[in-house]
């Protein structure tokens, strides 16, 4: 034996070597510099808030700005627009054809009232007001809520004021009433719209790594310089480990920028008008950091092995790309079929994390229980994909390039 | 010293080495000469451990390649035929990362990658960038980061492979220096003049199998062939894959 292969100072420089070497090359690279620390973490937060923002606005606009909706028949009913237009509703002149003006999208809805609404109207008769709308327009279904809203106000109250003018007290007419307790707090509301987050810091993890993941085992096949790095007295799976912290060391990098970005970034979105309220602050940002800790190895290892099947960069390329979809599915899942959250699924890598965060959004925390089955389930399959892609690397093929 | 008996490596039904043996004795050159797809390589590679021998052994300086070949590879310089270097790391760089992998002390290591830089001429480079060097700076540093542990025996494949004729020259003027200073130098070649010009010793491969193993003057005699040339082919059976 040597002496040199049994000096613990000796062996762990290996792998801090091909760490260190590996980073600092990598930090020389503009692309893998661009994907993992600009576009990679930055983008999600952007693209989030716009579409947060975008959706919230719209929401807003739609039941607070002047509705224009023609109305046929404004004449026989002049008390009833009013009631509209003190709704907000601004009342247009008629449609010659209102169900074809709402087919062609002319306008979203169009208000009928019958000639004979006055003549009713007098007799205390119930009246038929036509609302018509298109139902497969996704634009019309605020609009004619609110219209369908505003009218039947009307109703309740003309009908209240005919039961007073006969000695009536109005309550005989609602014998019975719904209360509405929704026990939805202002962060619970927020999960709803926050879903996808989860499954968005996955993929800036995954951004971060893949360049590196790529270059640094099909790439240096390709390149011809596996063969001679294997050629100096390190074992291979020391290689592959420095090889491993530094894919780990960039995403977790990019996992850092885009975390900030969401702190910065979420003091801008609008949530609180919609009734939601998310705090993405430090805690959250650390809690996140920490259930995604084995994940990034996880990861890492699993883009490794997939590169390293592949002979060259740009298959390699290929088959991570493939790989990308399989962090949405839990999220997907979720969305399809929401299921009440078991501890067992805190275990599961993905699914783990993607209930851990939502916990955090939710404003619930992270019991201790779920928060080390999620950190231990993840670890375990980070060693073992670690472990296979390791085997990987002692094949004699794997040097070899073709 | 590199003692090789009796190797076998087949790919799937392909025997690429059919039971090699020779040695490569300290302070000579050894030349593996051969047609291309002889089995120069792979045998090779079964020196520097990339590859196990279905059969066989490897000693270097003693140590059995398949027992140690931490210790094997620590006691070889190899410029193998995947020759890559870093591209985004200037050569020094390169240098340095082999020497560390090596687990030279650092201040051994400035003052060894000095003297390599100096003894192959390659001080106007030693600062750039790999990305755009020349085949000739190219192999220059794939040989310094090679040597840069000091190591004993010096396992070179096709080394003036795509190199123009001064760096020929230079590199062939190298390897004597090597010699001299001791060393087991191996180095496979398909190019008879080189061969021919640089070894102590010469071990002619064909199809997996060793069929010469002889001094220059010797493998002359055999043959009954003043020309070495004609010494080859006739051993050979064929000039293919053979160039002048």
């Amino acid at each position: 034996m040597n002496k040199m292969d049994t000096h613990p100072l000796r062996r762990s420089r290996a792998f801090l070597t091909v760490f260190f070497k590996e980073v600092r090359e990598n930090l020389r690279d503009r692309r893998t510099l661009i994907s993992a620390f600009v576009t990679g973490p930055l983008l999600t937060p952007l693209l989030f808030v716009m579409l947060i923002s975008f959706t919230v606005n719209r929401e807003l606009d739609k039941a607070e700005k002047p509705l224009e909706v023609p109305v046929i028949g404004a004449q026989y009913a002049p008390n009833l627009v009013n009631a509209l237009k003190a709704g907000g509703v601004v009342p247009k002149p008629a449609l010659a054809n209102p169900e074809q003006a709402v087919r062609e999208q002319q306008a979203d809805l169009v208000l009928r009232i019958a000639p004979d609404y006055a003549e009713a109207w007098r007799k205390g008769e119930p009246v038929q007001v036509e609302l018509i709308y298109d139902s497969s327009q996704r634009d019309s279904h605020t609009p004619v809520e609110r219209v369908t809203d505003l009218v039947q106000h009307y109703a309740r109250q003309q009908g209240a004021m005919r039961l007073v003018a006969r000695g009536l007290s109005p309550a005989v007419a609602s014998p019975v009433m719904v209360a509405k307790r929704d026990q939805a707090t202002a962060e619970s509301r927020a999960v709803l719209m926050f879903n996808m987050l989860p499954y968005l810091f996955v993929l800036t993890i995954f951004i971060g790594g893949m360049y590196l993941a790529i270059d640094l085992t099909a790439g240096e096949r390709e390149r011809q310089s596996l063969e001679p790095l294997f050629a100096n007295p390190v074992p291979r799976w020391k290689i592959f480990l420095g090889k491993l912290a530094a894919i780990c060391a960039f995403s977790t990098a990019s996992l850092v920028i885009c975390l900030v970005a969401f702190a910065v970034v979420g003091r801008f979105m609008p949530t609180e008008k919609l009734g939601m309220e998310v705090d993405l602050g430090p805690s959250f940002a650390l809690h996140v950091l920490l259930l995604q800790l084995p994940l990034i190895v996880l990861l890492g290892a699993l883009q490794s092995m997939v590169a390293a099947f592949a002979k060259s960069y740009r298959e390699a390329q290929t088959y991570l790309g493939l790989l990308m979809m399989l962090p949405i599915l839990p999220s997907i899942a979720l969305m399809v079929m929401p299921i009440k959250p078991q501890n067992w699924m805190y275990a599961v890598p993905l699914l783990g994390q993607h209930l851990g965060i939502l916990d955090l959004v939710g404003g619930k925390g992270l019991d201790a229980v779920p928060l080390m089955l999620c950190l231990a389930g993840s670890a375990v399959a980070a060693l073992i994909v670690a472990l296979v892609t390791m085997q990987l690397y002692r094949s004699e093929r794997l040097a070899i390039s073709a | 010293m590199i003692e090789v008996k009796d190797l076998h490596k087949a790919f799937g039904a392909v025997k690429a080495v059919d039971g090699v043996s020779f040695t490569a004795r300290d302070g000579e050159i050894t030349g593996l000469l051969g047609p291309n797809g002889a089995g120069k390589t792979t045998t090779l590679r079964m020196l520097y451990t990339l590859m196990k021998p279905d059969r066989g052994q490897v000693l270097v300086d003693g140590v059995d390649a398949a027992t140690d070949p931490l210790a094997v590879r620590r006691q070889l310089g190899v410029l193998p035929d995947a020759r890559g270097l870093y591209k985004r790391l200037t050569a020094r760089e390169n240098v340095d990362y082999f020497a560390r992998l090596q687990g030279l002390p650092e201040d051994e290591l400035r003052a060894r990658r000095e003297t390599l830089i100096e003894a192959l001429g390659m001080a106007d480079i030693a600062d750039r960038k790999t990305e755009g060097f020349s085949q000739g700076q190219r192999v220059k540093t794939a040989i310094a980061r090679a040597l840069i542990h000091d190591p004993r025996n010096v396992i070179l494949d096709e080394p003036t492979n795509g190199l123009d004729v001064m760096a020929t020259r230079a590199l062939r003027q190298f390897m004597l220096s090597l010699k001299a200073e001791g060393r087991c130098v191996l180095f496979s070649s398909h190019i008879m003049q080189e061969v021919a010009a640089l070894c102590d010793r010469i071990v002619v491969i064909a199809h997996g199998r060793v069929v010469a193993d002889e001094t220059p003057d010797a493998l002359r005699a055999q043959t009954g062939e003043a020309n070495l040339e004609e010494a080859f082919v006739k051993l050979i059976g064929t000039d293919e894959g053979l160039a002048a």
